[in-house]
């Protein structure tokens, strides 16, 4: 086990606590590919957790296992102290787990407001004729949901684009409006698949800001998929490596930095 | 006012009230298109189905009398009770609902990321299949049906008009009702798909596949949603045609005149399929009495196809489709 495990708090006074998702002895196959590799791993809640590794690794297998859009063939995952059984990705959702795409996954035809309205669909209880007709619970209800759709509007500096329909925006603002969907669900583990990818240094310091800000702000754990070696070391607490679907390294960034191993799949050494 | 404006406007009106039915059917397809991207060919055979049962369980009529009566030697036609319309209107959607489960269960589940000509020609085969459904289950003869709504000569606006301009106009309560059924219809389709949580998650379904499920929809539940309020807005369109005309087998093809109206409209458009169906109506009526009788008549059978041929080569995206830009 490595020092972070159990009730601690980091150097910048935020709050880590126990095990929110364990994944144990993980394998998926696609055909006779074996793209995840007997991995086992876990995220503690309240933490950064970073899955880094080089092109092909198995990065976003590991992350669409985690979310529910592949089923492991061997392996177990926990959730909250509990097996969670092979499920659908809705499912996955309604347990908690929210997740950005790295291609972008929004609905281009609606407004910003309504693309961030959805993620609260999972938070929706009133029935279908009272919304319709727009009365008593469901107004609280709608009202409700909106606050807090505002709120994190706010919080992502996106009020300016409101009302303007998603597929209008430029990429840099589309990873955001796409971020703003997932904290809208309030999520308990909120997963991000390469949020940086494509963006100049400018929108990389935005986005790192934003996402040190959600964990600091609202607590929320965090899982996230990413490159760039640079901005993964400042923004997370714990770091797994993969290469070649298998694990090559885990913990702390600095432990990380120093594994021979990690730095032979980032540098390429020739294999005997 | 001259007699031939004045006959002109009759058609006009005419033509709106026509084509407030070619509407209705043409929604169903939009539905089904704006949530799954299918294009169902069985929208048409739908209406009848639904037609063919509303009649059959209103009159008492025996399912698959036929096919009972040849197996076990019996000779059983009618159960001897007739159903109230309404009970009758509800029961029919519950087998409206019940068969947008299956085709869900049955047929879309396998076909899940095909392509969408693949997925067109399962609609194809579903229309047949449930045309023979239809027929054994409820025999294939013409069937009036008579829901209790008005029919004939509106003597309001004919005594009105008459004083007015000197000539009734002839207008049928039953396109007037039509008419005030589907404007209540569509209005209620924008309240659901605005304003409820099911309806932004249909929006949300037929925009993005991936970012739905990642907020907690289920496309399953979606789908058979969005069949059954096709099933739904099938049966409403079948009642219309068939009191106007009796429920028979040719209601089927109407569907073919929904599709120059979703060239029209746009294939993805509520409003497009609402405005698409009145200028098709509206259009055909006018052309047969403008300039049909001098080139010998029957132009209904072809203007709208002639003109959904001229939309397609300047506008092919309809008045209201999405503009389709291909990046390169």
């Amino acid at each position: 086990m490595n020092a972070m495990s159990g009730n601690t708090t980091t150097a910048d006074g935020r709050k880590i606590g126990g095990v929110l998702m364990e994944m144990r002895n993980i394998t998926l196959r696609f055909g006779g590919v074996e793209a995840i590799k007997d991995i086992s791993f876990d995220i503690l809640e309240g933490e950064v957790r970073a899955i880094i590794g080089p092109n092909g690794a198995g990065k976003s297998s590991m992350l669409n296992v985690i979310s529910g859009f592949y089923n492991p063939q061997v392996g177990e995952v926990w959730f909250r102290g509990e097996k969670r059984p092979p499920m659908k990705p809705y499912e996955v959702a309604r347990l908690g787990i929210a997740r950005t795409f790295q291609n972008i996954a929004l609905f281009d035809g609606m407004s910003v407001l309504d693309n961030i309205m959805t993620g609260r669909l999972t938070h929706m209880t009133t029935g279908m004729l009272a919304q319709a007709i727009w009365k008593g619970k469901a107004e609280r209800e709608e009202v409700a949901n909106r606050e807090i759709v505002e709120k994190i509007i706010d919080f992502l500096e996106i009020q300016h684009i409101r009302k303007v329909p998603v597929g209008r925006l430029p990429y840099g603002l589309k990873k955001r409006v796409e971020l703003a969907r997932a904290l809208a669900a309030e999520p308990k583990l909120l997963l991000l698949d390469e949020p940086m990818a494509g963006m100049n240094v400018e929108e990389k310091e935005d986005m790192s800001r934003y996402i040190l800000d959600t964990n600091d702000e609202f607590g929320t754990t965090i899982a996230l998929i990413e490159h760039d070696m640079g901005v993964v070391m400042d923004l997370s607490d714990r770091v797994v490596v993969m290469d070649y679907g298998k694990k090559i390294g885990d913990g702390t960034p600095d432990e990380v930095r120093n594994n021979q191993e990690v730095i032979d799949a980032y540098l390429g050494v020739a294999h005997d | 006012m001259p007699d031939q404006l004045l006959f002109a406007m009759e058609v006009t009106l005419n033509g709106l009230m026509a084509g407030v039915l070619y509407s209705l059917v043409a929604l169903g397809f939009v539905l089904i298109f704006k949530a799954s991207g299918i294009f169902n060919y069985a929208q048409g055979v739908m209406a009848l189905f639904a037609a063919l049962t509303l009649v059959g369980i209103m009159e008492g009529q025996v399912p698959f009398a036929h096919l009972i009566n040849s197996v076990f030697g019996t000779d059983i036609h009618h159960f001897g009770w007739h159903v109230p319309a309404l009970a009758a209107i509800v029961l029919t959607m519950v087998l409206m609902i019940a068969f947008a489960w299956a085709v869900n269960r049955f047929v879309l589940r396998h076909l899940v990321n095909q392509e969408p000509i693949i997925l067109f020609m399962a609609t194809i085969g579903l229309a047949y299949f449930l045309e023979g459904v239809g027929d054994l289950m409820w025999g294939s003869d013409i069937k009036t049906l008579n829901v209790g709504l008005p029919q004939g000569l509106n003597e309001t606006i004919d005594r009105v008009t008459y004083e007015a301009f000197g000539y009734g106009f002839f207008i049928d309560n039953l396109d007037i009702v039509a008419t005030v059924i589907a404007v209540v219809l569509v209005a209620g389709l924008v309240l659901f798909s605005q304003y409820t949580k099911q309806g932004r998650a249909l929006r949300a379904v037929a925009d993005d596949h991936q970012a739905a499920l990642s907020v907690g929809i289920s496309l399953n539940y979606i789908w058979v949603l969005t069949w059954s309020i096709a099933g739904f807005v099938a049966l409403v369109a079948g009642i219309m045609w068939g009191a106007k005309s009796g429920v028979q087998f040719s209601l089927s093809l109407i569907a073919l005149k929904a599709l120059p109206v979703l060239m029209l409209g746009g294939f993805t458009s509520i409003p497009g399929a609402i405005v698409g169906g009145l200028i098709i109506g509206v259009g055909e009526k006018l052309f047969e009495f403008l300039i049909g009788v001098h080139i010998g008549g029957a132009t209904e059978n072809w203007f709208a196809y002639v003109l959904a041929l001229l939309f397609l080569v300047f506008r092919p995206q309809g008045l209201f489709g999405e503009k389709i830009i291909e990046r390169v």
